[in-house]
């Protein structure tokens, strides 16, 4: 079925391109407007923007493909990204990486069967002051330790 | 020498909005005297004043980058914000967004009128979520006042603001990756030249500046430019004015801390970062992001020739050695970012090379062959040393694969990768032998400090 925006996204869109001398330009602030809705960056998403656009859709995939945030397939309702960078590491991510694969009982990178929590490790999120941290959907959780990580994961298992 | 200042961070605890950076920091005022009263040649040469190096990590001096533009007879100029924030170890710029947003936006109005520009692009990262939220936010603010928009602070000179969002790549803090980023297409490095001053965003002429680099423009114009300069214990050598430096890894309280630019790794772990954990002693240190050669604790300055700007330190240790753009690049390493990743006695050199190979692996763009294939083969040839099933020749080949990066890719991310790595196997090559041996095992190996 073709994909579409919500009234509300295609306003933001329409804000979005009177930022840049080009409509290309918007292909990404785009997708992450059709991702947000969507989930995932499915094909009918892929023809939606290269036509809203103007670009074609071979130049949409490639953009796709390149940039780690866009999800090419579905994934669960809440993100979980771990920073796995040494700055992380050298405060415990490894420690952190093991638990929530152990609370969840997924390995990084998959999802859980109730379709809950998709669990991927993350390079480098700016937050080497503050580790070891992870990304959960759009909120940064800093100095986690051990108890906040599972009040954090029992939170969306519950959700 | 440390000399702890508060130009940027004054109002991390006081508040983000309009109002607390007009109030507490006098906020507005310098972009209002620089659009009211200097000409863009003027701004131009009293920006040169400051002194201020790219914050980013190549360190290049932010007014010689104004002084490239020139005006086109047809196409607009473009002021471009890097904050792609996302070297390993860094984790300054994040800090004045969330905190500081007015400094920036305050800096683009500057930056943008110095330059010929009416529109500046902010390149946030897309996971800093809260950054862009408090980025917006100051737009909005600004605007309202009458400091955005076609009339800033009456003048007849508009400028906009708006911030970009980049979508999860490493490489997109590469300049030209950036500007391909910004115009929607993959974030690929492009051949220079033409550089962005001749040919940026969109093909037109364009600054990238980053974005502690732009935050500290209102308070040198403050100061007057010189003056902040010489706040520096590096003004002597064209090192000017004040920065963040972060300090992480490990270290009792990792931090974001204001000083004036000439500070010492030492000072930096114990007199700010509260020493090492576990009191234990240093290894080593990453000076200023994961793409800066490591320096050993034990390494001391061989500078014995009087002219040498390191002279000074001959004999002592590289931890007392002011940090600067020259004074790291003179003991073999750079200043990068300012952000130091502290390793103790007992950290896996070899543990923590491969964690870093498997960043630059991941994070390579894959156009140029040799940082593609390379990056990725130094990474699966570690894992290989790590695994115990490495020989000695892996040693030479870890060598022999960072040396054929260097100098052939179209961007500094090949360096980045190769130095770093080569600065491992150097100075730890016993560790690296011990692997090929098999007289230490990945059992051993650890990241944490106990």
């Amino acid at each position: 079925m073709a994909f579409a925006l919500t009234p509300e996204r295609e306003n933001e869109l329409q804000d979005i391109l009177t930022r840049y001398p080009t409509r290309m330009a918007a292909t990404i602030p785009l997708l992450h407007l059709c991702q947000d809705q969507n989930g995932w960056v499915s094909e009918e998403v892929i023809q939606f923007v290269s036509q809203k656009l103007d670009v074609p859709p071979a130049h949409v995939q490639g953009v796709v493909t390149f940039y780690t945030l866009f999800n090419q397939k579905p994934v669960g309702k809440h993100q979980v990204w771990v920073c796995r960078t040494l700055p992380c590491a050298l405060r415990g991510a490894g420690d952190v990486i093991a638990q929530c694969e152990k609370k969840l009982g997924i390995h990084v990178g998959e999802t859980t069967k109730d379709g809950k929590v998709t669990l991927r490790t993350a390079e480098c999120l700016a937050s080497c002051g503050t580790a070891p941290m992870m990304q959960v959907d759009k909120d940064y959780h800093e100095n986690l330790t051990p108890e906040r990580i599972d009040a954090i994961l029992t939170r969306l298992q519950e959700s | 020498m440390l000399r702890r200042t508060d130009y940027l961070t004054k109002v991390y605890a006081l508040g983000h909005s309009l109002e607390v950076y007009e109030r507490q920091v006098q906020g507005y005022q310098a972009a209002r005297k620089v659009l009211l009263t200097m000409t863009r040649e003027h701004v131009v040469d009293e920006a040169k004043k400051a002194n201020i190096r790219g914050r980013g990590g190549a360190g290049f001096p932010m007014g010689i980058k104004w002084s490239f533009m020139r005006p086109h007879p047809t196409k607009p100029a473009y002021l471009v914000i890097n904050a792609d924030e996302g070297e390993p170890g860094t984790h300054k710029d994040r800090t004045l967004m969330e905190l500081n947003p007015h400094s920036i936006i305050e800096g683009c109005i500057i930056g943008c009128y110095a330059i010929g520009a009416n529109v500046a692009y902010i390149y946030v990262r897309d996971e800093l979520h809260l950054s862009k939220e408090r980025l917006w936010g100051a737009i909005k603010e600004a605007r309202a006042k009458g400091y955005l928009g076609k009339t800033p602070f009456g003048k007849n000179y508009p400028i906009e603001v708006h911030v970009h969002t980049g979508a999860g790549a490493y490489i997109c803090g590469e300049e030209t990756s950036l500007l391909n980023s910004l115009e929607g297409r993959r974030g690929e490095p492009r051949l220079k030249p033409p550089f962005p001053a001749q040919a940026g965003a969109f093909g037109c002429p364009t600054t990238v500046n980053n974005l502690e680099t732009i935050a500290t423009v209102p308070a040198a114009f403050m100061l007057g430019c010189e003056n902040y300069s010489k706040l520096s214990a590096l003004h002597h050598i064209g090192d000017g004015g004040v920065r963040l430096y972060g300090i992480n890894g490990h270290v009792k309280k990792p931090c974001v801390v204001e000083l004036a630019v000439g500070p010492t790794i030492n000072e930096l772990i114990y007199d700010i970062g509260g020493g090492i954990l576990g009191d234990k002693p240093l290894m080593c240190v990453i000076p200023g992001g994961s793409s800066t050669p490591l320096l050993r604790a034990d390494e001391v300055v061989n500078a014995p020739d009087e002219k040498s700007p390191l002279h000074a330190w001959h004999g002592k240790s590289v931890m007392d050695v002011p940090l600067g753009v020259d004074t790291m690049r003179g003991v073999g390493t750079m200043l990068g970012t300012c952000c130091i990743t502290v390793m103790a006695e007992g950290t896996d050199p070899v543990l923590a090379m491969l964690n870093l190979m498997q960043f630059y692996h991941h994070e390579s763009c894959g156009q140029c062959t040799p940082c593609r294939e390379g990056s990725a083969w130094l990474d699966r040839t570690v894992q290989k040393l790590y695994d115990g099933q490495g020989t000695t020749d892996d040693i030479a080949l870890l060598a022999d694969l960072a040396n054929n990066i260097m100098g052939n890719t179209l961007c500094a991310f090949g360096e980045g990768t190769a130095m770093p790595a080569l600065a491992f196997l150097k100075k730890y090559r016993k560790e690296f032998e011990a692997y090929a041996t098999g007289a230490r095992t990945k059992a051993q190996a650890r990241l944490t400090v106990d």
